[in-house]
């Protein structure tokens, strides 16, 4: 639309600015031999418009298990606040932390239920001393399934190559950390929606470290111009 | 059959008569009315003692301006302020209710109410309305555990930040705000800050304009600027246009009687209740 000199519709015309707000993402998930790696990138977009360029995706439940958001922000924040009531009141009347596949369980009931009315794409990971590192990936309709290794949000669809070629069973804690950064730098690089900053975290027994790659630190591949 | 007494029952699911018709008029330059949106710039910010709270002044409705001087800082609670973007009666009322759960919660725990609650009471209520409560906002306040500024969406998503700007001014804000924010920055540069991220949406944006209103909220003190700066303030005229009295000449007088008036009451009569 081209600029008009005192015209009050252009300014308004813009819908983006009331559109609902979403996490156009890039997340991952991959079990090591100790524990699970998770990863987000920190971009929050209303339409075009950057909201938060520093927004944190990866959301605590427990103490032992977290959760990695992509689609309506609205949406996963009300859905994890909800597992996270539920599961500290399940581990109060227990007397035990909740293992990661109950938690995956509470938040696919919703997801399921809810489906015709919820935009939420979840990846749960965390470790509990039956099954050690876990992920489970419940995509838009509700399903659950348990993976390896997982990746969600617009930005994955960028990477399905790289993780299949380069994923492998077992890996150590840097290794694994490696492999989750460079994924979602690469993710990062070719979705719009994705960018920002690398958040991270690791969850062993002994809990969760949270570290952060900031944008200039991020591993760089070819780029064009840049050899 | 179908008649006025006996009408057809009405085929369930969506109904596409009027596809064709509405695509016509579109196409003869008759388009929807758009939703109505209020401009605004409301901006917050934290430094070293507390939080900053800013909005403009301007209420529109469509492109006239409704009210040139509303206030869109909310008081929540005696710790809390929110200012509020979008629907002016939604975030009145939304904010009026959420002030009256937390006094009511303050009287039953005898505690200061946290600023995370206050955050999770708003976007619990805004989420249970799916984004049909136009109300974006920001909340600010001081607490047992800090200072905290949160921004809260019409669908009920929130974000906390050090540095937020809301409403059709925001792009005008945000750039204000990423190009001088620094951490821990004293009370005077912070309101100097804030007043020129608003002045930022009210020259810039059409939608909001006006006044500067701001509030600093610091531990145990608020102190709430009403009118903090006008902005455009009106000039003075130059020549006086006043006919001095007198000016004009009386040619003739007449003065005209007028009847009296009889009035007579009529009393009411009593309703017939035997």
């Amino acid at each position: 639309m081209p600029p008009v000199l005192n015209a009050f519709g252009p300014a308004f015309a813009d819908d983006w600015r009331d559109a609902p707000h979403s996490t156009g993402t890039s997340i991952m998930a991959c079990e090591f031999n100790g524990g699970v790696v998770i990863g987000a990138d920190s971009r929050t977009t209303t339409g075009a418009y950057i909201a938060n360029r520093a927004s944190d995706k990866l959301t605590k439940v427990t103490d032992h298990v977290y959760c990695c958001r992509s689609g309506s922000a609205a949406d996963t924040q009300a859905i994890s606040d909800i597992v996270s009531y539920h599961l500290n009141f399940h581990g109060m009347e227990l007397g035990v932390e909740p293992s990661v596949e109950v938690a995956a369980s509470v938040f696919q009931e919703l997801c399921y239920n809810y489906r015709d009315s919820l935009m939420a794409g979840i990846l749960v990971a965390g470790w509990d001393k039956r099954k050690g590192g876990q992920i489970y990936s419940i995509p838009i309709g509700g399903m659950c399934v348990r993976q390896p290794v997982s990746i969600g949000g617009s930005g994955s669809s960028y990477v399905y190559g790289y993780v299949d070629a380069n994923f492998k069973p077992k890996m150590s804690k840097d290794e694994c950390i490696k492999f989750v950064t460079n994924c979602l730098a690469l993710a990062m690089s070719r979705d719009g929606s994705s960018g920002g900053v690398v958040r991270l975290g690791i969850i062993t027994e002994e809990g969760v470290e949270r570290r952060v790659i900031l944008g200039n630190e991020l591993p760089k591949f070819y780029e064009e111009g840049s050899v | 059959m179908a008649s006025i007494l006996c009408p057809d029952v009405p085929s369930p699911g969506f109904g596409f008569e009027n596809c064709r018709r509405n695509a016509l008029l579109e196409n003869k330059g008759l388009a929807f009315p758009k939703a109505q949106k209020t401009g605004t710039t409301i901006v917050g910010i934290t430094f070293k003692d507390g939080v900053i709270l800013g909005a403009d002044t301007r209420a529109t409705e469509d492109t006239t301006v409704a009210d040139k001087n509303s206030e869109k800082i909310h008081y929540l609670a005696p710790n809390m302020y929110c200012c509020g973007a979008g629907t002016a009666a939604d975030t009145e009322m939304t904010t009026q209710m959420i002030s009256s759960q937390l006094e009511l919660h303050k009287l039953n725990t005898n505690r200061i109410a946290r600023v995370c609650t206050a955050n999770m009471m708003l976007k619990q209520y805004l989420f249970r309305y799916q984004g049909y409560i136009g109300a974006a906002l920001i909340l600010g306040g001081v607490d047992t555990e800090g200072s905290h500024l949160y921004m809260i969406y019409p669908h009920g998503s929130s974000d906390k930040l050090p540095y937020v700007t809301m409403g059709s001014g925001s792009l005008a804000a945000i750039a204000v705000f990423e190009s001088r924010w620094r951490k821990d920055m004293d009370e005077e540069e912070g309101k100097q800050l804030v007043r020129d991220a608003i002045a930022a949406g009210i020259f810039n944006d059409l939608g909001s304009g006006s006044n500067v209103d701001l509030c600093i909220i610091k531990k145990g003190e608020v102190d709430y600027r009403r009118t903090y700066e006008e902005a455009n303030k009106k000039g003075i005229k130059q020549g006086n246009y006043k006919y001095p009295k007198g000016a004009t000449n009386i040619l003739s007088t007449k003065v005209v009687e007028v009847e009296d008036v009889m009035v007579t009451r009529i009393e009411p009569e009593r309703m017939d209740t035997a």
